[in-house]
Protein backbone atom coordinates (compact mmCIF):
# COMPACT_ATOMS: atom_id res chain seq x y z
CA UNK A 1 0.00 0.00 0.00
CA UNK A 2 1.36 3.41 -0.99
CA UNK A 3 0.82 6.50 1.14
CA UNK A 4 -1.58 8.01 -1.39
CA UNK A 5 -3.54 4.74 -1.48
CA UNK A 6 -4.38 4.77 2.22
CA UNK A 7 -8.18 4.84 2.08
CA UNK A 8 -10.02 7.93 3.30
CA UNK A 9 -13.61 6.74 2.90
CA UNK A 10 -15.61 9.16 4.96
CA UNK A 11 -18.61 7.02 4.11
CA UNK A 12 -17.23 4.31 6.41
CA UNK A 13 -19.70 4.77 9.26
CA UNK A 14 -17.65 2.79 11.74
CA UNK A 15 -15.02 5.48 12.04
CA UNK A 16 -17.16 8.52 13.00
CA UNK A 17 -14.63 11.15 13.99
CA UNK A 18 -11.53 9.16 14.49
CA UNK A 19 -8.54 8.26 12.46
CA UNK A 20 -6.58 5.06 12.64
CA UNK A 21 -2.91 4.62 11.89
CA UNK A 22 -1.83 2.69 8.81
CA UNK A 23 1.59 1.69 7.58
CA UNK A 24 2.32 2.54 3.96
CA UNK A 25 5.20 3.02 1.57
CA UNK A 26 6.28 6.51 0.41
CA UNK A 27 7.48 7.50 -3.09
CA UNK A 28 11.03 6.33 -2.29
CA UNK A 29 9.81 2.87 -1.31
CA UNK A 30 10.34 3.41 2.43
CA UNK A 31 7.80 2.72 5.14
CA UNK A 32 6.03 5.55 6.90
CA UNK A 33 2.74 6.00 8.73
CA UNK A 34 -0.45 7.62 7.52
CA UNK A 35 -3.80 8.11 9.21
CA UNK A 36 -6.86 6.63 7.59
CA UNK A 37 -10.40 7.93 7.93
CA UNK A 38 -11.91 4.58 7.12
CA UNK A 39 -12.28 1.95 4.44
CA UNK A 40 -15.52 0.87 2.84
CA UNK A 41 -15.04 -2.95 2.78
CA UNK A 42 -14.51 -3.12 6.53
CA UNK A 43 -17.18 -0.51 7.24
CA UNK A 44 -19.75 -2.65 5.47
CA UNK A 45 -18.59 -5.76 7.33
CA UNK A 46 -18.99 -4.01 10.66
CA UNK A 47 -22.38 -2.59 9.75
CA UNK A 48 -23.65 -5.96 8.59
CA UNK A 49 -22.66 -7.56 11.87
CA UNK A 50 -24.40 -4.77 13.81
CA UNK A 51 -27.50 -5.25 11.66
CA UNK A 52 -27.43 -8.89 12.65
CA UNK A 53 -27.43 -7.96 16.33
CA UNK A 54 -30.34 -5.56 15.76
CA UNK A 55 -32.27 -8.27 13.98
CA UNK A 56 -31.76 -10.66 16.85
CA UNK A 57 -32.73 -8.05 19.44
CA UNK A 58 -36.00 -7.47 17.57
CA UNK A 59 -36.75 -11.19 17.41
CA UNK A 60 -36.06 -11.63 21.09
CA UNK A 61 -38.14 -8.59 22.00
CA UNK A 62 -41.14 -10.26 20.37
CA UNK A 63 -40.49 -13.47 22.26
CA UNK A 64 -40.28 -11.57 25.54
CA UNK A 65 -43.56 -9.80 24.81
CA UNK A 66 -45.11 -13.19 24.01
CA UNK A 67 -43.78 -14.47 27.35
CA UNK A 68 -41.61 -17.12 25.71
CA UNK A 69 -38.43 -15.64 27.18
CA UNK A 70 -37.60 -13.49 30.19
CA UNK A 71 -36.43 -9.86 29.82
CA UNK A 72 -32.92 -10.96 30.82
CA UNK A 73 -32.33 -12.38 27.34
CA UNK A 74 -33.41 -9.09 25.78
CA UNK A 75 -31.05 -6.99 27.88
CA UNK A 76 -28.24 -9.49 27.40
CA UNK A 77 -28.51 -9.10 23.61
CA UNK A 78 -28.94 -5.35 23.89
CA UNK A 79 -25.65 -5.18 25.79
CA UNK A 80 -24.00 -7.36 23.13
CA UNK A 81 -23.33 -10.04 25.75
CA UNK A 82 -23.56 -13.78 25.46
CA UNK A 83 -24.33 -16.34 28.15
CA UNK A 84 -20.66 -16.71 29.14
CA UNK A 85 -20.11 -12.99 29.62
CA UNK A 86 -23.38 -12.47 31.48
CA UNK A 87 -22.76 -15.43 33.80
CA UNK A 88 -19.30 -14.07 34.57
CA UNK A 89 -20.68 -10.61 35.40
CA UNK A 90 -23.33 -12.20 37.62
CA UNK A 91 -20.84 -14.51 39.31
CA UNK A 92 -23.19 -17.45 38.64
CA UNK A 93 -23.05 -20.76 36.83
CA UNK A 94 -24.11 -20.61 33.20
CA UNK A 95 -26.89 -23.15 33.66
CA UNK A 96 -28.31 -21.06 36.51
CA UNK A 97 -28.39 -17.92 34.36
CA UNK A 98 -29.89 -19.96 31.55
CA UNK A 99 -32.71 -21.04 33.87
CA UNK A 100 -33.49 -17.37 34.48
CA UNK A 101 -34.26 -17.08 30.76
CA UNK A 102 -37.58 -18.82 31.50
CA UNK A 103 -40.30 -16.28 32.34
CA UNK A 104 -41.72 -18.52 35.08
CA UNK A 105 -38.35 -18.79 36.85
CA UNK A 106 -37.61 -15.10 36.30
CA UNK A 107 -40.88 -14.04 37.95
CA UNK A 108 -39.92 -15.92 41.10
CA UNK A 109 -36.40 -14.47 41.44
CA UNK A 110 -35.50 -12.81 44.75
CA UNK A 111 -34.90 -9.07 45.03
CA UNK A 112 -31.18 -9.59 45.49
CA UNK A 113 -30.74 -11.39 42.19
CA UNK A 114 -33.06 -8.98 40.38
CA UNK A 115 -31.05 -6.03 41.69
CA UNK A 116 -27.84 -7.63 40.55
CA UNK A 117 -29.19 -8.12 37.03
CA UNK A 118 -30.41 -4.53 36.95
CA UNK A 119 -26.98 -3.33 38.07
CA UNK A 120 -25.20 -5.46 35.51
CA UNK A 121 -27.31 -4.02 32.70
CA UNK A 122 -27.10 -0.53 34.19
CA UNK A 123 -30.88 -0.11 34.35
CA UNK A 124 -33.56 0.19 37.04
CA UNK A 125 -35.46 -2.79 38.43
CA UNK A 126 -38.66 -1.47 36.81
CA UNK A 127 -36.96 -1.38 33.42
CA UNK A 128 -35.70 -4.91 33.93
CA UNK A 129 -39.18 -6.18 34.63
CA UNK A 130 -40.85 -4.29 31.80
CA UNK A 131 -38.83 -3.97 28.59
CA UNK A 132 -41.16 -1.34 27.14
CA UNK A 133 -39.83 1.26 29.63
CA UNK B 1 0.02 14.75 39.10
CA UNK B 2 1.08 14.23 35.54
CA UNK B 3 4.07 12.24 34.33
CA UNK B 4 5.93 13.63 31.34
CA UNK B 5 4.87 10.88 28.93
CA UNK B 6 5.06 11.03 25.16
CA UNK B 7 1.94 9.67 23.48
CA UNK B 8 2.47 8.14 20.05
CA UNK B 9 -0.43 6.81 18.05
CA UNK B 10 0.02 3.19 17.02
CA UNK B 11 -1.88 0.80 14.81
CA UNK B 12 -2.15 -1.93 17.43
CA UNK B 13 -2.72 -1.47 21.16
CA UNK B 14 -0.28 -4.07 22.45
CA UNK B 15 2.70 -3.02 20.33
CA UNK B 16 1.78 0.61 20.94
CA UNK B 17 1.90 0.27 24.72
CA UNK B 18 5.20 -1.64 24.59
CA UNK B 19 6.75 0.89 22.26
CA UNK B 20 5.52 3.89 24.28
CA UNK B 21 6.56 2.42 27.65
CA UNK B 22 10.05 1.43 26.47
CA UNK B 23 10.52 4.78 24.75
CA UNK B 24 9.56 6.49 28.00
CA UNK B 25 12.29 4.50 29.76
CA UNK B 26 14.91 5.73 27.32
CA UNK B 27 14.82 2.88 24.81
CA UNK B 28 13.11 4.21 21.71
CA UNK B 29 11.67 1.16 19.97
CA UNK B 30 9.25 1.71 17.12
CA UNK B 31 5.91 -0.06 16.92
CA UNK B 32 6.95 -2.26 13.94
CA UNK B 33 10.13 -3.28 15.75
CA UNK B 34 8.16 -4.21 18.87
CA UNK B 35 5.69 -6.12 16.71
CA UNK B 36 8.39 -8.01 14.82
CA UNK B 37 10.52 -8.89 17.85
CA UNK B 38 7.38 -10.12 19.60
CA UNK B 39 6.61 -12.33 16.54
CA UNK B 40 3.26 -10.60 16.11
CA UNK B 41 2.39 -11.93 12.67
CA UNK B 42 0.36 -15.11 12.83
CA UNK B 43 -2.64 -16.93 11.45
CA UNK B 44 -4.97 -19.34 13.14
CA UNK B 45 -8.38 -20.74 12.19
CA UNK B 46 -10.62 -22.01 14.97
CA UNK B 47 -13.73 -23.40 13.28
CA UNK B 48 -14.99 -24.97 16.51
CA UNK B 49 -14.80 -21.69 18.43
CA UNK B 50 -17.63 -19.37 17.47
CA UNK B 51 -17.02 -15.65 18.02
CA UNK B 52 -19.97 -13.40 17.29
CA UNK B 53 -21.67 -16.39 15.63
CA UNK B 54 -18.86 -16.96 13.15
CA UNK B 55 -15.79 -19.23 13.27
CA UNK B 56 -12.80 -17.72 15.03
CA UNK B 57 -10.02 -16.41 12.84
CA UNK B 58 -7.05 -14.51 14.13
CA UNK B 59 -4.16 -12.77 12.43
CA UNK B 60 -2.29 -12.38 15.73
CA UNK B 61 -1.16 -14.59 18.58
CA UNK B 62 -2.92 -14.77 21.96
CA UNK B 63 -3.29 -11.40 23.68
CA UNK B 64 -0.23 -10.60 25.77
CA UNK B 65 2.05 -13.00 23.92
CA UNK B 66 3.73 -10.33 21.77
CA UNK B 67 4.72 -8.44 24.91
CA UNK B 68 5.86 -11.60 26.67
CA UNK B 69 8.10 -12.70 23.81
CA UNK B 70 9.53 -9.25 23.29
CA UNK B 71 10.52 -8.83 26.93
CA UNK B 72 12.03 -12.30 26.99
CA UNK B 73 14.02 -11.74 23.80
CA UNK B 74 15.32 -8.35 24.90
CA UNK B 75 15.86 -9.31 28.53
CA UNK B 76 13.45 -6.65 29.78
CA UNK B 77 11.90 -7.51 33.14
CA UNK B 78 8.23 -6.65 33.43
CA UNK B 79 6.30 -6.56 36.67
CA UNK B 80 2.72 -7.78 36.26
CA UNK B 81 0.03 -7.71 38.90
CA UNK B 82 -3.57 -8.88 39.03
CA UNK B 83 -6.07 -7.98 41.72
CA UNK B 84 -9.02 -9.49 43.45
CA UNK B 85 -10.82 -6.25 44.25
CA UNK B 86 -11.05 -2.71 42.95
CA UNK B 87 -9.80 -0.97 46.08
CA UNK B 88 -6.37 -2.63 46.20
CA UNK B 89 -6.13 -2.31 42.43
CA UNK B 90 -6.73 1.44 42.66
CA UNK B 91 -4.30 1.97 45.56
CA UNK B 92 -1.53 0.07 43.78
CA UNK B 93 -2.04 2.12 40.61
CA UNK B 94 -2.10 5.44 42.49
CA UNK B 95 1.08 4.56 44.35
CA UNK B 96 2.98 3.90 41.10
CA UNK B 97 1.71 7.13 39.57
CA UNK B 98 2.88 8.98 42.70
CA UNK B 99 6.32 7.52 42.07
CA UNK B 100 6.28 8.90 38.52
CA UNK B 101 5.89 5.50 36.87
CA UNK B 102 3.54 5.30 33.87
CA UNK B 103 1.58 2.05 34.07
CA UNK B 104 0.25 -0.26 31.37
CA UNK B 105 -3.21 -1.69 31.94
CA UNK B 106 -5.19 -4.50 30.37
CA UNK B 107 -8.80 -3.40 29.99
CA UNK B 108 -12.15 -4.39 28.51
CA UNK B 109 -13.36 -2.38 25.53
CA UNK B 110 -17.12 -2.41 26.17
CA UNK B 111 -17.15 0.38 28.74
CA UNK B 112 -14.44 2.57 27.21
CA UNK B 113 -16.44 5.77 26.93
CA UNK B 114 -14.21 7.40 24.34
CA UNK B 115 -14.60 4.52 21.84
CA UNK B 116 -17.18 4.88 19.06
CA UNK B 117 -20.28 2.87 19.90
CA UNK B 118 -19.83 0.49 16.96
CA UNK B 119 -16.52 -0.78 18.38
CA UNK B 120 -17.80 -1.44 21.87
CA UNK B 121 -17.82 -5.22 22.17
CA UNK B 122 -16.95 -7.46 25.10
CA UNK B 123 -13.32 -7.73 24.08
CA UNK B 124 -11.10 -7.77 27.14
CA UNK B 125 -7.55 -7.69 25.86
CA UNK B 126 -7.16 -4.03 25.03
CA UNK B 127 -4.12 -2.17 26.39
CA UNK B 128 -3.52 1.43 27.43
CA UNK B 129 -1.17 3.48 29.59
CA UNK B 130 -2.15 5.60 32.59
CA UNK B 131 0.30 8.45 32.95
CA UNK B 132 -1.21 10.65 35.63
CA UNK B 133 -4.14 11.62 37.75
CA UNK B 134 -6.01 14.86 38.27
CA UNK B 135 -8.28 14.65 41.32
CA UNK B 136 -10.68 11.87 40.34
CA UNK B 137 -9.71 11.72 36.67
CA UNK B 138 -7.03 9.49 35.22
CA UNK B 139 -4.91 10.65 32.30
CA UNK B 140 -4.96 7.97 29.62
CA UNK B 141 -2.69 7.34 26.68
CA UNK B 142 -4.54 4.84 24.51
CA UNK B 143 -2.15 3.95 21.68
CA UNK B 144 -4.81 3.53 19.03
CA UNK B 145 -6.21 7.01 19.70
CA UNK B 146 -5.02 10.12 17.93
CA UNK B 147 -4.41 12.03 21.18
CA UNK B 148 -4.43 11.41 24.92
CA UNK B 149 -7.74 11.14 26.73
CA UNK B 150 -9.17 10.74 30.26
CA UNK B 151 -11.33 8.38 32.31
CA UNK B 152 -12.92 8.95 35.73
CA UNK B 153 -11.94 6.52 38.47
CA UNK B 154 -15.37 4.84 38.25
CA UNK B 155 -15.02 4.40 34.49
CA UNK B 156 -11.48 3.09 34.84
CA UNK B 157 -12.55 0.62 37.49
CA UNK B 158 -15.28 -0.71 35.20
CA UNK B 159 -12.90 -1.41 32.31
CA UNK B 160 -10.21 -2.88 34.60
CA UNK B 161 -12.70 -5.34 36.03
CA UNK B 162 -14.57 -6.21 32.85
CA UNK B 163 -15.79 -9.82 32.79
CA UNK B 164 -15.85 -12.59 30.21
CA UNK B 165 -13.08 -14.27 28.18
CA UNK B 166 -9.59 -12.90 28.99
CA UNK B 167 -11.05 -10.82 31.85
CA UNK B 168 -8.27 -8.42 32.87
CA UNK B 169 -8.77 -8.74 36.65
CA UNK B 170 -7.30 -5.28 37.08
CA UNK B 171 -4.03 -6.38 35.52
CA UNK B 172 -1.30 -3.73 35.40
CA UNK B 173 2.31 -3.90 34.24
CA UNK B 174 5.45 -1.80 33.90
CA UNK B 175 9.13 -2.48 33.12
CA UNK B 176 11.30 -2.78 36.24
CA UNK B 177 14.68 -3.50 34.71
CA UNK B 178 16.04 -3.04 31.22
CA UNK B 179 19.52 -4.21 30.21
CA UNK B 180 21.98 -1.39 29.48
CA UNK B 181 22.52 -2.53 25.92
CA UNK B 182 19.67 -4.13 24.04
CA UNK B 183 20.93 -6.92 21.79
CA UNK B 184 18.58 -6.16 18.92
CA UNK B 185 20.37 -8.33 16.36
CA UNK B 186 20.05 -11.49 18.38
CA UNK B 187 16.44 -10.74 19.28
CA UNK B 188 15.45 -10.06 15.66
CA UNK B 189 17.07 -13.27 14.47
CA UNK B 190 15.25 -15.35 17.07
CA UNK B 191 11.98 -13.56 16.40
CA UNK B 192 12.10 -14.08 12.63
CA UNK B 193 12.97 -17.74 13.06
CA UNK B 194 10.07 -18.36 15.39
CA UNK B 195 7.66 -16.46 13.12
CA UNK B 196 8.68 -18.56 10.12
CA UNK B 197 8.33 -21.78 12.09
CA UNK B 198 4.84 -20.81 13.16
CA UNK B 199 3.64 -19.71 9.75
CA UNK B 200 5.00 -22.91 8.20
CA UNK B 201 3.94 -25.17 11.08
CA UNK B 202 2.70 -28.63 10.13
CA UNK B 203 -0.60 -27.96 11.92
CA UNK B 204 -3.77 -27.85 9.79
CA UNK B 205 -5.29 -24.78 11.47
CA UNK B 206 -2.14 -22.67 11.87
CA UNK B 207 -0.24 -20.40 9.49
CA UNK B 208 -0.20 -21.12 5.77
CA UNK B 209 -2.06 -24.41 6.27
CA UNK B 210 -4.75 -22.61 8.25
CA UNK B 211 -5.28 -20.18 5.37
CA UNK B 212 -5.72 -23.07 2.97
CA UNK B 213 -8.27 -24.63 5.30
CA UNK B 214 -10.27 -21.40 5.34
CA UNK B 215 -10.00 -21.14 1.56
CA UNK B 216 -11.38 -24.67 1.15
CA UNK B 217 -14.22 -23.91 3.58
CA UNK B 218 -15.25 -20.71 1.76
CA UNK B 219 -15.89 -22.80 -1.32
CA UNK B 220 -18.12 -25.20 0.62
CA UNK B 221 -19.99 -22.69 2.80
CA UNK B 222 -22.65 -21.41 0.33
CA UNK B 223 -24.00 -24.94 -0.23
CA UNK B 224 -23.51 -26.13 3.31
CA UNK B 225 -24.78 -23.23 5.41
CA UNK B 226 -26.46 -20.91 2.91
CA UNK B 227 -25.48 -17.59 1.38
CA UNK B 228 -26.58 -15.43 4.30
CA UNK B 229 -24.40 -17.18 6.84
CA UNK B 230 -21.50 -17.40 4.39
CA UNK B 231 -21.63 -13.64 3.94
CA UNK B 232 -21.59 -13.15 7.69
CA UNK B 233 -18.55 -15.44 7.97
CA UNK B 234 -16.76 -13.58 5.17
CA UNK B 235 -17.54 -10.29 6.89
CA UNK B 236 -15.99 -11.64 10.05
CA UNK B 237 -12.78 -12.61 8.22
CA UNK B 238 -12.49 -9.12 6.72
CA UNK B 239 -13.12 -7.52 10.11
CA UNK B 240 -10.38 -9.58 11.75
CA UNK B 241 -8.06 -8.71 8.88
CA UNK B 242 -8.74 -4.99 8.63
CA UNK B 243 -10.23 -3.63 11.80
CA UNK B 244 -8.37 -1.16 13.99
CA UNK B 245 -5.23 -2.72 15.30
CA UNK B 246 -3.96 -4.44 12.20
CA UNK B 247 -2.53 -1.41 10.43
CA UNK B 248 -4.18 -2.86 7.31
CA UNK B 249 -3.76 -6.09 5.37
CA UNK B 250 -3.85 -8.38 8.40
CA UNK B 251 -0.65 -6.90 9.93
CA UNK B 252 1.32 -7.54 6.71
CA UNK B 253 2.18 -3.85 6.32
CA UNK B 254 3.46 -3.47 9.90
CA UNK B 255 5.57 -6.55 9.29
CA UNK B 256 6.91 -4.96 6.12
CA UNK B 257 7.91 -1.90 8.14
CA UNK B 258 9.59 -4.21 10.66
CA UNK B 259 11.62 -6.02 7.98
CA UNK B 260 12.73 -2.67 6.58
CA UNK B 261 13.99 -1.58 10.00
CA UNK B 262 15.50 -4.99 10.64
CA UNK B 263 17.39 -4.83 7.35
CA UNK B 264 19.18 -1.70 8.58
CA UNK B 265 19.91 -3.04 12.05
CA UNK B 266 21.17 -6.39 10.73
CA UNK B 267 22.86 -4.79 7.73
CA UNK B 268 21.07 -7.32 5.55
CA UNK B 269 19.76 -5.96 2.21
CA UNK B 270 17.86 -9.17 1.60
CA UNK B 271 15.43 -8.24 4.36
CA UNK B 272 14.63 -4.98 2.57
CA UNK B 273 13.72 -6.95 -0.57
CA UNK B 274 11.54 -9.24 1.54
CA UNK B 275 9.89 -6.17 3.07
CA UNK B 276 8.86 -5.17 -0.44
CA UNK B 277 7.53 -8.65 -1.09
CA UNK B 278 5.36 -8.80 2.03
CA UNK B 279 4.01 -5.33 1.16
CA UNK B 280 2.83 -6.71 -2.17
CA UNK B 281 1.29 -9.69 -0.39
CA UNK B 282 -0.46 -7.24 1.95
CA UNK B 283 -1.88 -5.44 -1.10
CA UNK B 284 -3.31 -8.75 -2.27
CA UNK B 285 -4.93 -9.26 1.13
CA UNK B 286 -6.61 -5.89 0.60
CA UNK B 287 -7.84 -7.07 -2.82
CA UNK B 288 -9.19 -10.19 -1.17
CA UNK B 289 -11.11 -8.00 1.30
CA UNK B 290 -12.55 -5.89 -1.52
CA UNK B 291 -13.75 -8.98 -3.41
CA UNK B 292 -15.23 -10.50 -0.27
CA UNK B 293 -16.99 -7.24 0.60
CA UNK B 294 -18.60 -7.17 -2.85
CA UNK B 295 -20.16 -10.53 -2.06
CA UNK B 296 -21.60 -9.58 1.32
CA UNK B 297 -22.63 -6.14 0.10
CA UNK B 298 -24.78 -7.31 -2.77
CA UNK B 299 -25.91 -10.64 -1.39
CA UNK B 300 -25.35 -12.03 -4.87
CA UNK B 301 -26.69 -15.50 -5.36
CA UNK B 302 -23.96 -16.73 -7.69
CA UNK B 303 -21.68 -19.33 -6.13
CA UNK B 304 -19.08 -18.40 -8.69
CA UNK B 305 -17.97 -15.36 -6.67
CA UNK B 306 -17.26 -17.52 -3.65
CA UNK B 307 -14.96 -19.90 -5.50
CA UNK B 308 -13.09 -16.88 -6.86
CA UNK B 309 -12.55 -15.47 -3.37
CA UNK B 310 -11.54 -18.93 -2.20
CA UNK B 311 -8.97 -19.21 -4.99
CA UNK B 312 -7.59 -15.81 -4.11
CA UNK B 313 -6.99 -16.90 -0.55
CA UNK B 314 -5.42 -20.15 -1.73
CA UNK B 315 -3.04 -18.13 -3.88
CA UNK B 316 -2.18 -15.92 -0.90
CA UNK B 317 -1.31 -19.02 1.12
CA UNK B 318 1.00 -20.22 -1.66
CA UNK B 319 2.75 -16.86 -1.87
CA UNK B 320 3.19 -16.65 1.88
CA UNK B 321 4.61 -20.14 2.01
CA UNK B 322 7.30 -19.12 -0.48
CA UNK B 323 7.83 -15.86 1.38
CA UNK B 324 8.36 -17.34 4.83
CA UNK B 325 10.68 -20.03 3.47
CA UNK B 326 12.82 -17.31 1.90
CA UNK B 327 12.70 -15.25 5.07
CA UNK B 328 13.90 -18.18 7.15
CA UNK B 329 16.85 -18.71 4.83
CA UNK B 330 17.75 -15.02 4.78
CA UNK B 331 18.76 -14.90 8.44
CA UNK B 332 20.87 -18.03 8.65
Amino acid sequence: MKVNEVPQDKSDPSMANWKELCYAVDENGNYTTQQSRGWEPKGIALNKSLELIDERVKEIKLKVINKELSPIVYYMELNRMDLTVLADYMGKWKWLVKRHFKPAVFNNLGTKTINKYANTFNISVEQLKDISL
Amino acid sequence: MEIDFKHNQAAHCENGVISNLLTHNGYPISEPLAFGIGSGIFFVYLPFLKINFAPGISFRPMPGLIFKRLSKRLGVKIKRQKFRNSITAKTALDELLNNNIPVGLQVGVFNLTYFPDVYRFHFNAHNLVVYGKDKDTYLISDPIMDTVTTLTSVELDKVRFAKGAFSPKGQMYYPISIPKELDLKKAIKRAIRSTCNEMLAPVPIVGVKGMRMVARSIKKWPKKIGVKKTNHYLGQIVRMQEEIGTGGGGFRFIYGAFLEEASQIMNNPELKALSKEITEIGDSWRDFAIDASRLYKNRSKEFDGYSKVSEKLMLLADREEVFFKKLKKSIT
